[in-house]
């Protein structure tokens, strides 16, 4: 590869670090402009600017704080929510050497659900627990459970899908346990709208949270594309390209696990996001990690983000769990990939 | 390089797969593996490659015990071929033979001139340089095996191990396969389980049968009717070839 090259490759990436940025940016900002009460993208940007510090302009106090204290707040924590549910579902695929695998494989979504109904039906340390802090912890149980039933993910990777498996099917009959047997009408919704996920409750210290986490995994898990790449033909071949197979495997549970129990945690269980945006990005910048998990942490934010837009509008009056527009989109994309991943013949 | 085991023993469980096996392999020489299903070369190429650990003994490769080198540093001198690898990605013949850089690459460093120096040769080696960009799902058994070593010559190795490379391949492509191997100026171990091939391109040969190491020499010193008879249990007679040290085996029916 000459040095104009790698000069070229500069250049494209830039542009499309920009490309990919504005279409975000836009997303937020119709995001935030859409809903019941539609505010002008001026406004909008305005009372950004205000809560920015950078303008200072006259705003109906309404229009700007539904702005900055409601749409903005929930446009972000969808942006990170989709980007680090995309980025562990790429991950995930690549460590399992499973097209199938997302970030819910491990049990986490199960756990937290389990953990999230401990604290709605059972009142298990109602006041000091908060709902997130409960499915934080029961998603972290589950990770555990996995771990211990695959050796610390030591023995291969349908080994521990199988794990996965268990832990999801063991939680589950714990959370429909607790709830048919604890739970009124009112809880028994109650959870079933947190299952489906909903960033209703999305305020300024989730969006902090994220800023952090999210991020913070993304780089991690950059400087481990090489290794990941070298997974393409499985553990043992990565081990012989220089790669600590057990080590790197570990520490990428580790943060995918982090990634989805804070993520989890918040907004619930958003389907089908992790398991489609690694596919879409796949198709558009190859299998190379390096790219990929940029441009699913990209992708992953706008998907959700439009999602999110989409479920506000869909119904008049009415916020349909997000779970359920991610997954009406994704099911017919994840027919797809069960179409063309059948047996070549 | 030389590759050189001391009393190498591995098990899982309570069985015993290799069991007190030393060996040395000079520098440039190819030396075949050989024996029964079950007698321990593909774990034993595994330890010698340091992908295993073994439970005693230890491995030296250019005199330096191997247990003590770091994974990375360890395999910008040794590649591992193993036998039909798959992967359910769609990558290109390139992407796969770029992986072989592994090893020489930083977390986030670009791809540079030596790199890419690396890639065309190891493809025009292998004579696949006109198909890096086609993708591997389109290609044949033999086409995957020359590109998983091309792969393994980026990496530019100075000790190769190939585990049965010549496994579900036409006859063709067996003997070009191994020939390439031969002519490569490196050292090499291969599993191998077809016995005239073994005679044919490896300088020297050891029979495994139960884990220990039950021969080792030429191959014409080790391909005996005896040796057949007790470690393969089959009756064959032996022809010595014009070309002088390489046995030819003709098994009879029976």
């Amino acid at each position: 590869m000459s040095i104009g090259v790698i000069d070229r490759e500069i250049v494209r990436l830039g542009l499309l670090t920009l490309v990919s940025a504005t279409v975000l940016a836009f997303a937020v900002a119709f995001a935030t402009a859409i809903g019941d009460y539609t505010i002008s993208l001026g406004t909008v940007s305005l009372a950004i600017g205000n809560g920015l510090g950078l303008t200072a302009a006259e705003l109906p106090p309404i229009e700007e704080s539904v702005v900055w204290d409601l749409r903005l707040s929930r446009a972000l924590v969808a942006a990170f929510a989709g980007a680090g549910l995309a980025l562990c579902g790429a991950i995930l695929q690549a460590l399992l050497r499973n097209p199938l695998a997302e970030p819910f494989v491990l049990g986490i979504s199960a756990g937290a659900s389990t953990g999230a109904v401990c604290v709605i039906i059972l009142g298990i340390g109602a006041g000091s627990l908060t709902l997130s802090a409960g499915a934080f912890a029961g998603a972290f149980a589950a990770f555990g459970v996995v771990a211990l039933l695959s050796n610390g993910a030591t023995s291969g990777p349908n080994h521990t899908i199988l794990a996965g498996v268990a832990a999801s099917q063991l939680f589950n009959a714990l959370t429909s346990y607790i709830v048919t047997t604890s739970g009124n009408a009112e809880q028994a919704r109650n959870v079933m709208f947190w299952l489906l996920g909903s960033f209703g409750g999305a305020r300024w210290p989730d969006v902090q949270l994220l800023a952090v986490v999210v991020p913070l995994g993304l780089v991690l898990c950059v400087t481990m594309a090489r290794a990941l790449d070298a997974f393409t033909f499985g553990d043992e071949d990565a081990a012989a390209l220089g790669v600590s197979v057990g080590r790197i495997r570990l520490t990428l549970f580790a943060v995918t696990a982090v990634m989805t129990a804070t993520i989890v945690s918040m907004v619930g269980a958003i389907g089908f996001v992790g398991l489609v945006v690694p596919h879409a990005a796949r198709y558009l910048v190859g299998p190379m990690h390096m790219r990929l998990l940029p441009a699913c942490a990209v992708i992953g934010a706008i998907f959700m983000v439009t999602a999110d837009i989409v479920s506000r509008v869909i119904v008049a009056q009415q916020t349909v769990p997000i779970g359920v527009v991610t997954a009406l989109v994704g099911v017919p994309f994840f027919a797809i990939i069960l179409y063309r991943a059948r047996p070549q013949t | 390089m030389s590759v050189v085991a001391h009393n190498l023993s591995w098990g899982v469980k309570r069985k015993t797969i290799v069991s007190d096996v030393s060996l040395t392999v000079g520098p440039g020489e190819t030396l075949g593996l050989i024996g029964p299903n079950g007698s321990g070369k593909s774990s034993l190429l595994r330890l010698l490659a340091g992908l295993r650990r073994p439970a005693s003994g230890r491995v030296e490769i250019n005199e330096q015990d191997i247990a003590q080198v770091p994974r990375k540093a360890l395999s910008r001198q040794v590649a591992f071929v193993q036998q039909s690898a798959e992967t359910d990605t769609n990558v290109a013949v390139a992407d796969v033979v770029r992986l072989g850089r592994t090893p020489h690459r930083s977390a986030l460093s670009g791809w540079s001139e030596a790199d890419e120096t690396a890639v065309r040769g190891a493809l025009a080696r292998v004579d696949m340089t006109s198909r890096s960009a086609q993708a591997w799902q389109t290609l044949s058994g033999g086409e995957r095996q020359r590109v998983h070593i091309a792969r393994a010559l980026a990496q530019v190795p100075q000790v190769m191990f190939l585990d049965e490379p010549t496994n579900h391949l036409d006859i063709h492509h067996q003997i070009e396969i191994l020939r390439m191997v031969r002519d490569l100026d490196l050292t090499s171990v291969i599993a191998l389980h077809d016995l005239n091939l073994a005679a044919m391109f490896c300088d020297r040969i050891v029979v495994l049968q139960e884990g220990s190491v039950c021969a080792c020499g030429t191959p014409q010193a080790v391909l005996t009717r005896d040796i057949l008879h007790d470690v393969f249990r089959v009756t064959a007679q032996i022809e010595g070839s014009a070309d002088a040290g390489r046995p030819h085996i003709r098994y009879s029916a029976g």
